[in-house]
């Protein structure tokens, strides 16, 4: 094993994945049909915590790479996913999945928007929901925080970046690409100097 | 603004509808951090500039999308479907998804992908590994970031939305409680009006 040119291979083998595009591709439309207001925490939970196609970390560092390429995030985290075990195929299998049912939902949803827009009851129902997935979010962030402890970084550093990122993004909602740029290209410099070459 | 109409009736010609396909395929390469980044833009440009979109259309498509399972990048194709009902039927509210969504899903996911793909094969190189891990408390300060913003907007109704937000992500952080649990839970207490 030890002599093996690629121990990750073996790792990989053993671990968790995806068994076909037919896999991929359901599973990620009952990711997306979980996902009210925003599909991140349910990967978060399904494919981390219940699946464990990525570790805690994986999931970080592609997390990274999703925000950072145009696109929306989730999406670019299903091209990557799929892709990483089935090619283009495995990308197209789980982008599907998780657009092509939610697609047929939201239109139908829209075509019934004007009959139930003035209830009370479905307006409340969406506050809640609202509120809910705003806590979903939030709960993410912080159960990533605990893979700091493991970063390069000392962990004082790494949670000095996060709290600083948290004021330019949400309280002086500085935008998104000078604190990617900035903030992120200042830890990753830091990184690089943490790690050996 | 309120003089703008209720309803449009619109005539598009097929140069109309490759002006919006370009414009989105644009908007795709200019995304980041998700498509609705651009939707200042994509307000901007169908809203006030070529009244294919009604400000009450525009605003359900992102609400509506918001609330509904998915991605939330399918407000793009809400208003791909609004812009063809303006133009008068269902075959052209079609029509307007397609080129709406193909336009907004095609630069960024041939970037992504590729992009994707030269990280992956070069994960051993320090310059990919330091960008990768270094990100992380960048990553998790735009995770709670987006939390506050959403929570902040929810909770200007009232300070029992800002509760529940916080108590659903307390949840969610400490048990393993099923998510849609947590979301039935929301929906219902906001149904009977208790928050």
């Amino acid at each position: 094993m030890t002599t093996s040119p690629h121990p990750l291979a073996a790792e990989l083998a053993s671990s968790p994945r995806p068994q076909s595009l037919t896999d991929l591709f359901i599973s990620f439309t009952l990711l997306a049909l979980q996902g009210f207001g925003g599909v991140l925490a349910v990967v978060q939970r399904e494919l981390v915590e219940r699946k464990r196609w990525l570790t805690q970390e994986e999931f970080i560092e592609d997390w990274a790479v999703a925000q950072i390429m145009p696109g929306p995030n989730v999406v670019n985290l299903s091209l990557m996913i799929g892709g990483r075990y089935f090619g283009l195929p495995g990308a197209m299998a789980a982008l599907a999945g998780l657009l092509a049912v939610p697609l047929v939902l939201v239109l139908g949803l829209a075509v019934l928007h004007d009959r139930f827009a003035d209830s009370p009851q479905v307006a409340g129902a969406l506050r809640g929901m609202a509120a809910v997935s705003a806590g979903l979010i939030g709960a993410v962030g912080l159960k990533l925080g605990a893979a700091l402890k493991r970063s390069p970084l000392p962990t004082a550093w790494g949670v000095a970046i996060a709290a600083l990122g948290f004021v330019l993004v949400a309280l002086l909602k500085c935008p998104l690409i000078y604190v990617l740029a900035g903030l992120g290209g200042l830890a990753c410099v830091l990184t690089w100097r943490r790690l050996e070459a | 603004m309120s003089a703008a109409p209720d309803t449009l009736h619109l005539a598009l010609a097929w140069s109309d509808w490759l002006n919006i396909f370009g414009h989105f395929l644009l908007l795709s390469m200019m995304s980041i951090g998700g498509a609705i980044s651009t939707s200042s833009e994509m307000h901007r440009f169908l809203v006030e500039q070529h009244h294919w979109l009604t400000q009450e259309q525009f605003n359900a498509a992102i609400a509506l999308a918001q609330a509904a399972p998915g991605p939330n990048v399918l407000f793009v194709a809400l208003m791909g479907w609004h812009v063809g009902m303006n133009a008068g039927s269902v075959g052209a509210a079609m029509f307007g998804v397609l080129v709406t969504m193909v336009g907004i899903m095609t630069p960024s996911t041939i970037i992504t992908y590729s992009a994707a793909r030269w990280g992956h094969r070069n994960r051993d190189l320090r310059a990919v590994r330091a960008f990768k891990q270094g990100m992380a408390p960048v990553v998790i300060a735009l995770l709670l970031s987006t939390a506050w913003i959403l929570g902040s907007s929810v909770g200007e109704a009232n300070w029992r939305l800002v509760l529940l937000a916080v108590g659903a992500g307390l949840v969610i952080w400490r048990t393993r409680l099923h998510l849609l649990w947590v979301l039935a839970a929301g929906a219902l207490l906001g149904a009977f009006g208790l928050v």
